[in-house]
């Protein structure tokens, strides 16, 4: 892993919202990690747990409050004008939930086309051209370019919005929960779609999910994050088949799996505990209220990642033992 | 054997829209004995909210038609009930949780006081010990601080706590069925094995019966003993969960199982995907509901459709593949257990 080149690196993070007063939500609260050229690293975790925010400020969406986001060795805090517009060339975002993301008064070739205008890249029979060769790319065709989203359905439409993320041929893309949306068997066809698109085209992906099976299959690396932390992050097979951080292992042992024997002979842990709030995270490691090895100093002090093997770290006290 | 608690025979269920008839639930039987759960699955547009909404008849009357069939529920003629008969079973015999607990409680009334408004809905009993009541069904939900909890409005609760609510909205005159249309869906993973868990062991107290709706196969195989599968309106195979879930032998039950990731999936091959869309039920198929995105379809699977098989252990299946004239075929799929004979 270590060879690879890295494409982006968030150093210390920080995104906090004003809730009123003097009160601030800590949405991303010192997230450090790289994403390597070519990767999908998975991102996960429950709601409300920041994911969506790292996310979002990535790619620009929000300004962090604190640290450094740098892509390519640049810092992406100094990109102004025409600098900060190359960069959304090259970074684009799918959204979750594909009815509202795209614009009902909008055709799909407008829709598919926003970025191209926006740059002022192509123009006239180049653009309708580019548009026809974009819906191709993710499987629609070109009569359906004059069409309105309203004529399709959930797995189409989030076609739709694939096709306009990569309109402006970007080298990475955030996808915010792409497929949670969709049906089981439309699931598969939009992740196989981006696999695909991933191999020929070398992007970069920022997978953010709940569905920790998916996520296996499609992730080369998975980052979990609990309450504004990035807790753990490794190699997909060894955080899903190894994790070290007891919030990582409550949350596979959540998944449940499509086998009756399996999931009969499983024992589920009981929590009753809810996560706290992000506007007064526990002291210490956020996780000590909900951790049943939780000790002394879980309490008091916010554990360090610890690398437990090759490209695989935790954030837990019992590691450091 | 005793009358199973719930029957349903041959239901039809439209409903007319400018563009026509839609033909939401095309001809839907099953049982449901107390103490079971059965999960109907499918991909949304199936018709299997439309079938379990029939059983409370949820739908509206004006646009709403039950075309054919009967449903038999704990002695209750539900085709047939008027709407005062309705409203004395729907709570007492059967209760519901809805998918959004957002939207189905009541924003601006207390926690505790809906659950007690059901349960004065049903019995005589005055305001102020519904509620307290009302106190001890939350705390059975395991909802923290219930008292202090029922003072409080839906608002203020999170997500896996409103559903809690719900739930105990949903029991609080102990119904002999609980039918939950996606109770999990909105919810995080961690959450929901918590309400799964809690269904459990609320079954398992009161021997209920439960019908859970739910597109997860995974939430099905955690929690029922039946599972249904239901396709363009139609229950295209249904057994026992160890059935469906190792030997199933309807087509589009074997795309469903592999289209999710397996354990041992490698990340170069790719997901099965069951190719096109399910078709519209404005102008329901002639023969099969699954022909046109089947890959073993036949000619007669366009034209005619298929009989209901019964195999072995209450395992029936409607697919022309069983009929003893058509050619044996077993899922592709490499590696991973194999389906079918």
């Amino acid at each position: 892993m270590e060879n690879k080149k890295v494409f982006l690196q968030i150093e210390h993070l920080k995104k906090y919202f004003k809730v009123g007063g003097k009160a601030r939500l800590k949405a991303v609260d010192d997230v450090s990690l790289k994403i390597y050229e070519g990767e999908t690293l998975a991102l996960v975790g429950e709601s409300g747990c920041g994911k969506s925010t790292l996310g979002r400020t990535v790619i620009g969406i929000y300004k962090p409050t604190e640290g450094r986001i740098s892509y390519e060795g640049y810092d992406m805090s100094g990109f102004k004008g025409k600098d900060r517009k190359d960069f959304a060339k090259l970074s684009q975002m799918i959204f979750q939930d594909p009815y509202s993301a795209l614009n009902p008064r909008k055709t799909v070739g407008d829709i598919v086309a926003e970025g191209i205008d926006i740059h002022r890249m192509l123009k006239g029979e180049a653009r309708q051209k580019r548009i026809y060769e974009l819906l191709a790319l993710v499987g629609l065709n070109e009569n359906q370019a004059n069409r309105y989203p309203h004529e399709f359905s959930g797995g189409q439409r989030q076609r739709i919005g694939i096709a306009r993320a990569l309109a402006l041929n970007p080298k990475f893309i955030v996808c915010d929960e792409p497929i949670s949306a969709l049906d089981v068997s439309i699931q598969a066809q939009i992740v196989n779609l981006l696999k695909h698109l991933q191999k020929e085209m070398n992007l970069t992906y920022l997978f953010i999910a709940h569905d920790l099976n998916m996520v296996r299959y499609i992730g080369d690396r998975i980052a979990v994050m609990y309450l504004g932390n990035l807790v753990e992050i490794g190699p997909a097979e060894a955080v899903y088949h190894n994790p070290r951080h007891p919030y990582t292992k409550m949350l596979i042992s959540s998944v449940p799996v499509a086998d009756p024997e399996i999931q009969y002979n499983k024992e589920i842990k009981r929590d009753n505990c809810e996560l706290p709030s992000p506007i007064n995270p526990p002291k210490g490691c956020v996780f000590c209220t909900r951790c049943e090895q939780a000790t002394e100093i879980c309490h008091k002090e916010r554990p360090k990642m610890v690398q437990t093997e090759e490209g695989h770290q935790a954030a837990c006290h019992l590691l450091q033992a | 054997m005793s009358e199973p608690l719930l029957t349903i025979k041959n239901l039809k269920v439209s409903f007319d829209t400018y563009a026509g008839e839609v033909e939401a639930v095309r001809g839907v039987s099953l049982e449901l004995d107390s103490g079971e759960t059965l999960a109907i699955v499918g991909e949304s547009g199936c018709g299997k909210s439309v079938t379990a909404q029939t059983i409370m008849r949820l739908h509206s009357e004006s646009n709403t038609r039950i075309k054919e069939g009967e449903i038999q529920l704990d002695g209750h003629d539900i085709v047939h009930a008027d709407e005062k008969e309705m409203e004395a079973i729907r709570g007492e015999t059967v209760g519901m949780v809805f998918q959004d607990p957002m939207t189905s409680l009541n924003p601006t009334m207390l926690v505790g006081r809906q659950v007690g408004e059901v349960i004065r809905q049903h019995e005589r009993v005055s305001r102020k010990e519904s509620e307290i009541r009302s106190v001890d069904i939350l705390d059975s939900v395991r909802i923290p601080n219930a008292g202090k909890r029922a003072k409080q409005y839906p608002g203020q609760f999170s997500g896996g706590m409103r559903q809690r609510a719900m739930i105990g909205l949903s029991i609080a005159c102990i119904p002999k069925l609980l039918i939950a249309d996606e109770p999990t869906t909105a919810l995080d993973v961690t959450i929901q094995a918590q309400i799964l868990d809690l269904m459990k062991s609320i079954q398992r107290e009161e021997n209920m019966g439960i019908i859970l709706i739910t597109h997860d196969l995974g939430v099905a195989a955690s929690i029922a003993q039946k599972v249904a599968v239901m396709y363009a309106g139609k229950i295209v195979e249904q057994g026992t969960a160890e059935v469906i879930f190792k030997k199933p032998r309807h087509p589009y039950t074997w795309g469903l199982m592999q289209s999710i990731p397996k354990c041992d999936q490698k990340k170069d091959e790719d997901l099965y995907v069951i190719q096109g869309t399910p078709p519209k039920l404005i102008d329901p198929p002639k023969g099969c509901g699954f022909a046109q995105r089947c890959q073993y379809c036949m000619r007669i699977c366009k034209v005619q459709e298929p009989p209901e098989t019964i195999l072995e252990d209450g395992h029936r299946c409607s697919c022309w593949l069983l009929d003893e004239r058509a050619p044996r075929v077993k899922p592709k799929r490499k590696g991973g257990d194999t389906v079918g004979e």
